[in-house]
């Protein structure tokens, strides 16, 4: 439990985006899976099993992996390249910028470890990775929230030509978006529910917790709408403000991210620059600074992103 | 080995160091130095080594090349021209708005420029991914990557290195340009790299070690790396000398950016045309 996001008894699937992509590669013969020693720790082991032909371990390496990663997809590959997010996005960066995204090749960066989902501190939790990527041209960045969303955005960042960075959710990965009228669809979000009172627009396993947060809220009576955006890069600007702008409701921005640099700033620079104007904004996100280590679920109390204290959090906005 | 090898390799150098010379003079400026020494190099790489059609660069079967120094881009430029993948009036665009041929090699605007380099570190763990690419396509083409002495100092190099005797790829062939001069002053006191042919050896690399500006010794040491039979990627280091055939520039003190000044390029040019006649 000290490091997991499903809750005791909580629907889960194994290695989501592994098997989805051992399936994928069935009949898509241009796809080889690369990691940088984590193999096993971002469930590509799943199709290194399924295609151990096209399956390539680079070591402990990650700017040899996103530059070898490159060379394959100039090759006419399109690889799978898998690592924690701190290092894909910290220590890879001018790899991934410059021999990946300048020219635009069909390179698929899938991270795990995104935000906060481990306790072992600041070496391991990329709380700025989006801060990061949002800024690098021709990259789509793809945060999922659960079995489902990672088993469809497989496909769907395949079948995109160019560069792609996608959070993943590794092991045993809720399943939650089942229960809704929900498909995954690069560059859309979607409305999961609605509600009156309060709109969260959110990301990641952070949807999750916003439906969560809308049931207990429920009972307060309190209406809150939840609008899932999957694809951070580039923003469904169009749902985003259609969404946002009604009845004046008050929005909420929550996020597996730093306050600077996320989906809540990409958000509010887009309500200001097309004058929508909520009755209120509010983030919720991991502060700017280094995060303590210790048990998940302790830490996601103390940054404000557990389903409890969004909920009260947002009560005394309201 | 090349269909175009018609004309003799020292009359290919002599016409990559003009063609270097006269973009150099179109903007005043350049990494000519580094293009003059290198100039044998790329003579033997692109008409005696290389599987390549000019007409075609994107050919399928082709030989890659893989300029990590993308400041070498006026050197790489020159002898695109001399092969005709980039036709000779276009030389007058170097470095200029909109021309194909910028000052730092980019693989989105020149034909025949494989990968953008300029960030240095980046051209061998390209080539690792493009060999490893080429032996899932079974394809029979070799990658060859030109790095700078300088370019040894990115960790990346070392990692891409390791990777490559791993794999066994011996569909790879690097060249290290040493010509002993990088940004703030000679390669080898801003970072020792020797003994440099040791370092290779012990990653697992089929390494020879050759006098850069030695056509001969350069074209059987070419062979030598394509013929070697062992699984393993092929280093060639190349020592050669900054301004190679322009001898005030040969002299002038070493920077890494060799100052000319504007009515020494055609003097330059003529005393690279006089070399060229004794």
């Amino acid at each position: 439990m000290i490091a997991s996001l499903a809750a005791e008894g909580q629907r889960t699937k194994p290695a989501p985006f592994g098997h989805a992509l051992a399936t994928l590669a069935e009949t898509r013969r241009d796809i080889v899976g690369m990691t940088a020693d984590l193999g096993k720790y971002t469930d590509l082991h799943i199709f290194g099993k399924a295609h151990p032909e096209r399956y390539y371990q680079m070591g402990m390496a990650e700017q040899l992996l996103i530059m070898a990663a490159a060379g394959m997809a100039k090759e006419g590959f399109t690889p799978f390249a898998t690592t924690y997010a701190v290092f894909a996005a910290r220590r890879a960066y001018d790899f991934f910028c410059l021999a990946v995204a300048e020219e635009n090749l069909n390179v698929k960066v899938v991270c795990a470890l995104p935000g906060l989902t481990t306790g072992y501190g600041p070496s391991h939790q990329a709380t700025d990775d989006l801060a990061i990527f949002r800024a690098m041209p021709n990259l789509t960045i793809v945060d999922p929230c659960d079995a489902l969303d990672i088993e469809q955005a497989v496909p769907a960042i395949a079948a995109h030509n160019g560069p792609v960075y996608m959070r993943l959710l590794r092991g045993n990965v809720p399943l939650v978006l089942d229960e809704y009228d929900y498909k995954f669809e690069l560059g859309k979000a979607k409305l999961l529910r609605d509600g009156r009172d309060a709109l969260i627009i959110s990301s990641g396993f952070m949807t999750m917790r916003a439906l969560e947060t809308a049931d207990l809220l429920r009972a307060d009576n309190v209406q809150v709408g939840v609008l899932h955006a999957p694809t951070i890069k580039p923003l469904d600007e169009e749902t985003i403000l259609r969404e946002a702008g009604k009845n004046g409701r008050m929005v909420i921005v929550a996020e597996n991210h730093s306050v600077i640099g996320g989906l809540g700033e990409a958000v509010a620079s887009l309500l200001m620059r097309a004058g929508v104007r909520p009755s209120s904004f509010h983030q919720i996100a991991l502060p700017d600074a280094f995060l303590d280590a210790g048990a998940l679920p302790t830490l996601h109390d103390r940054y404000g992103i557990s389903s409890a204290v969004m909920a009260t959090r947002i009560k005394s906005w309201l | 080995m090349s269909e175009i090898n018609v004309i003799a390799l020292s009359e290919r150098a002599y016409r990559i160091r003009r063609n270097a010379l006269q973009m150099g003079e179109v903007q005043g400026q350049g990494y000519v130095g580094q293009a003059l020494g290198v100039a044998d190099v790329l003579a033997v790489a692109y008409f005696h080594s290389l599987k390549l059609r000019p007409e075609d660069p994107k050919w399928e079967q082709r030989d890659r090349f893989l300029l990590s120094i993308g400041h070498y881009a006026i050197a790489l430029y020159a002898v695109l021209i001399e092969a005709g993948v980039i036709p000779q009036e276009e030389l007058e665009s170097y470095g200029s708005d909109d021309s194909r041929l910028p000052m730092s090699g980019m693989a989105t605007y020149t034909p025949g420029m494989e990968i953008t380099g300029g960030s240095l570190g980046h051209g061998l763990g390209i080539a690792v991914g493009m060999c490893l690419g080429l032996k899932q396509k079974k394809s029979a083409s070799f990658v060859y990557n030109l790095l700078s002495d300088g370019e040894l100092d990115e960790g990346s190099t070392w990692e891409a290195a390791l990777s490559a005797s791993h794999w066994g790829l011996d569909n790879l062939i690097a060249m290290v340009d040493v010509n002993n001069q990088q940004a703030d002053g000679p390669s080898s006191s801003v970072l020792g790299f020797e003994p440099l042919a040791d370092k290779w050896t012990a990653f697992g690399w089929y390494v020879q070690r050759v006098n850069g500006n030695d056509l001969g010794a350069l074209v059987t040491a070419f062979d030598n790396a394509r013929a070697h039979t062992g699984a393993r990627p092929r280093m060639i280091i190349c020592d050669t000398l900054m301004g190679k055939g322009v001898p005030f520039l040969e002299t002038r003190e070493k920077n890494h950016f060799i100052r000319v000044d504007a009515e020494e390029w055609q003097l330059a040019l003529k005393v690279l045309y006089k070399g060229e006649a004794a």
